[in-house]
């Protein structure tokens, strides 16, 4: 499908036009936000004081507003998503293609890799990598895309599994294309939809991973982030004081980007494969949880 | 039977191979760190520390002037033997009492709830399949795709505001009361208990969904197959069919999830504590990365890593046992 028929396609599609539109509007927060919030640092009030005609989201446990915040908040952390999003399917597909597209030893090993990292318990993982290196926007990224790049390898790697007999790949090779060269200009393109759905899963993974990292104090509490408000939040005892303005706000906005995304990988996954999107499908089980990726290949 | 005797066995080696890249994580790590690695590890309770208890965590952590390579198999040694040193912000309590006094909450609390959401989750979704586009059927997808949308520790944070703040049902944090003395006393249990509950339930709520699509996706598939067709000509009752025909073929792909997800719970499951300040690994996890009790977060590391692979070899059991195929 060309990618403006696709495009076409997503809009009439009603799920994916939801996502669209809401995942539209909190970028456009992240945009316009700073420019008409003002300091999100600065004392303006009592603390925690409700929600009023002044301060129309209340302030948090330290006197600052919280709609400002909110406002702010979401530029950082949309952008440290959308990267990791990019560098968890980036790391995907070169391991998952390289494996599924090479085959052999080679896929042996870097099979063995991906379960190894599928394996391992994530959220600790990221603890422990996030406790070692300085704290900031670039080791989020790196600690978030290290961890789940597994998941997207592995899908890569079937599919590019599958493109490695067609003919237009075999002939590319027997024409002494360099075989990394027919991976990245023959292979990968013919799963744009499957990368595409990718990134948008990982950029959903990546709000959630990030934002539960950071509530632990695990990211740069000074910033102010999705993730940071949620932390200060539950520092400044939200919970016992009964300031629930200081923590809804921000968690409704990470759910909404989250739901946001959600609906259009859905769309994206039925205009790319009809059969998803016709109510009375003949029995195909959709979303069947995989078994592990046979690291030997049997017969 | 010897086949699936040699798949377990090779499920074994994989799991030894994450343990191993856990533990050699743990070792590479501190040396990546600029300057020394013994400062990185223990630099911040210097002071603290007597000379001996020095020599003994860096010989534990394989912190000599060896080559690397003997550094390593020293690790590797003192790993093979139970010591991962002593904690430091408890010491001189070893590492492992730590992790077991912690292991011993998440294992119960977690594990409970596991168990309960992974139970009701497939019954659902076996049951969302059978009455296809039934009111369960309608409404349960678009409820789990909202819930999961939400982060997991904010909606333990949203009930920890209404239920046990506003609603005054149950307690908000820890383990048991403060008034209470640990023991086997009828007391004791009932606080536990009572602490127990809400923790347990916003992991059930957030959790039992995913099994539930997972289980109907594959149901739906299952149906569709000849030997219900037969099942249902030979005129057995319903509840048979999806007990024993159903359920049963379409467990056997979720038993191979619940590994992978299995992850995710201990993931939901350290936030989790974090947010009802429950004592278990997570929650202790989190205290060593705030006070820099580097031992005790590398051996907490370790144990966890170790629990979900062994929860996932319990899972292949499971498999071998329920699926003729493999036997």
């Amino acid at each position: 499908m060309a990618a403006s028929s696709v495009r076409s396609a997503m809009w009439r599609n009603g799920k994916a036009r939801v996502g669209l539109v809401l995942a539209g509007l909190f970028l456009l927060m992240a945009v316009v936000g700073p420019l008409v919030a003002g300091d999100p640092l600065a004392f303006v009030g009592v603390p925690h004081d409700a929600p009023s005609a002044v301060h129309w989201l209340g302030t948090t446990g330290q006197g600052q507003d919280v709609l400002a915040q909110t406002l702010v908040g979401a530029g950082p952390t949309l952008l440290v998503a959308l990267l990791t999003g990019a560098l968890t399917v980036g790391i995907g597909a070169l391991i998952g293609g390289l494996a599924g597209f090479l085959g052999g030893r080679v896929d042996d090993g870097l099979s063995l890799l991906m379960n190894v990292f599928l394996v391992m318990p994530g959220l600790p993982l990221m603890v422990v990598l996030a406790a070692w290196l300085p704290t900031g926007p670039v080791t989020m990224v790196l600690v978030l895309s290290l961890t789940g790049w597994a998941w997207h390898a592995r899908v890569i790697r079937a599919q590019s599994l599958a493109l490695r007999r067609r003919d237009f790949v075999v002939a590319a090779l027997m024409s002494g294309e360099r075989p990394l060269r027919v991976l990245v200009v023959e292979v990968l393109p013919n799963m744009a939809s499957l990368l595409a759905s990718s990134f948008v899963g990982a950029t959903t993974y990546a709000v959630g991973a990030q934002v539960g990292l950071e509530f632990l104090g695990l990211g740069d509490v000074g910033a102010v982030t999705w993730g940071t408000n949620l932390y200060w939040a539950a520092n400044d005892s939200a919970l016992l004081t009964g300031a629930w303005w200081t923590f809804v706000p921000t968690g409704l906005s990470v759910a909404l980007v989250g739901f946001g995304l959600t609906l259009i990988g859905f769309g994206l996954d039925e205009v790319t494969n009809p059969r998803l999107s016709s109510p009375r499908a003949p029995g195909l089980p959709v979303g069947q949880p995989p078994g592990s990726t046979p690291v030997v290949r049997r017969g | 039977m010897v086949r699936a005797a040699w798949w377990l066995l090779r499920r074994l080696g994989f799991y030894a191979v994450a343990a191993w890249a856990a533990l050699t994580l743990n070792f590479v790590l501190p040396r990546m760190m600029p300057g020394d690695p013994a400062t990185a590890l223990f630099g911040r309770f210097k002071g603290e520390l007597t000379p001996e208890a020095m020599d003994a965590l860096r010989a534990t952590f394989g912190l000599t002037d060896e080559p690397l390579w003997r550094q390593y198999l020293g690790y590797l040694g003192h790993v093979a033997q139970g010591d991962l040193g002593v904690s430091l912000a408890y010491f001189p309590t070893p590492t492992t009492e730590v992790i077991g006094a912690g292991m011993g909450w998440t294992i119960a609390l977690a594990g409970v709830a596991v168990v309960v959401a992974f139970v009701l989750g497939t019954g659902l979704g076996a049951m969302a399949a059978w009455r296809r586009g039934g009111p369960l059927d309608t409404i349960g997808p678009p409820i789990t795709a909202l819930l999961s949308s939400f982060p997991y520790f904010w909606l333990a944070m949203l009930s920890v505001y209404v239920l046990a703040f506003r609603l005054d049902w149950f307690p908000v944090r820890h383990a048991y009361g403060l008034n209470v003395v640990p023991g086997w006393s009828l007391e004791f249990v009932g606080s536990v208990a009572s602490h127990a509950i809400l923790p347990a339930l916003t992991m059930v709520v957030a959790s039992t969904g995913g099994w539930m699509l997972a289980m109907r996706n594959v149901s739906v598939g299952t149906l569709g197959e000849d030997y219900v067709g037969y099942a249902l000509a030979r005129g057995l009752s319903s509840r048979r069919i999806l007990v024993h025909y159903v359920a049963r073929n379409a467990i056997l792909p979720n038993l191979t999830g619940f590994g992978m997800a299995l992850g995710f719970v201990v993931s939901g499951a350290l936030l989790t504590e974090v947010v009802f300040s429950y004592p278990g690994t997570g929650y202790l996890l989190l205290q060593a990365v705030r006070s820099q009790d580097y031992p005790l977060m590398q051996g907490l590391f370790l144990a966890i890593t170790l629990a979900v692979l062994g929860a996932n070899w319990l899972a292949d059991v499971a498999t071998v046992v329920l699926d003729p195929r493999t036997r």
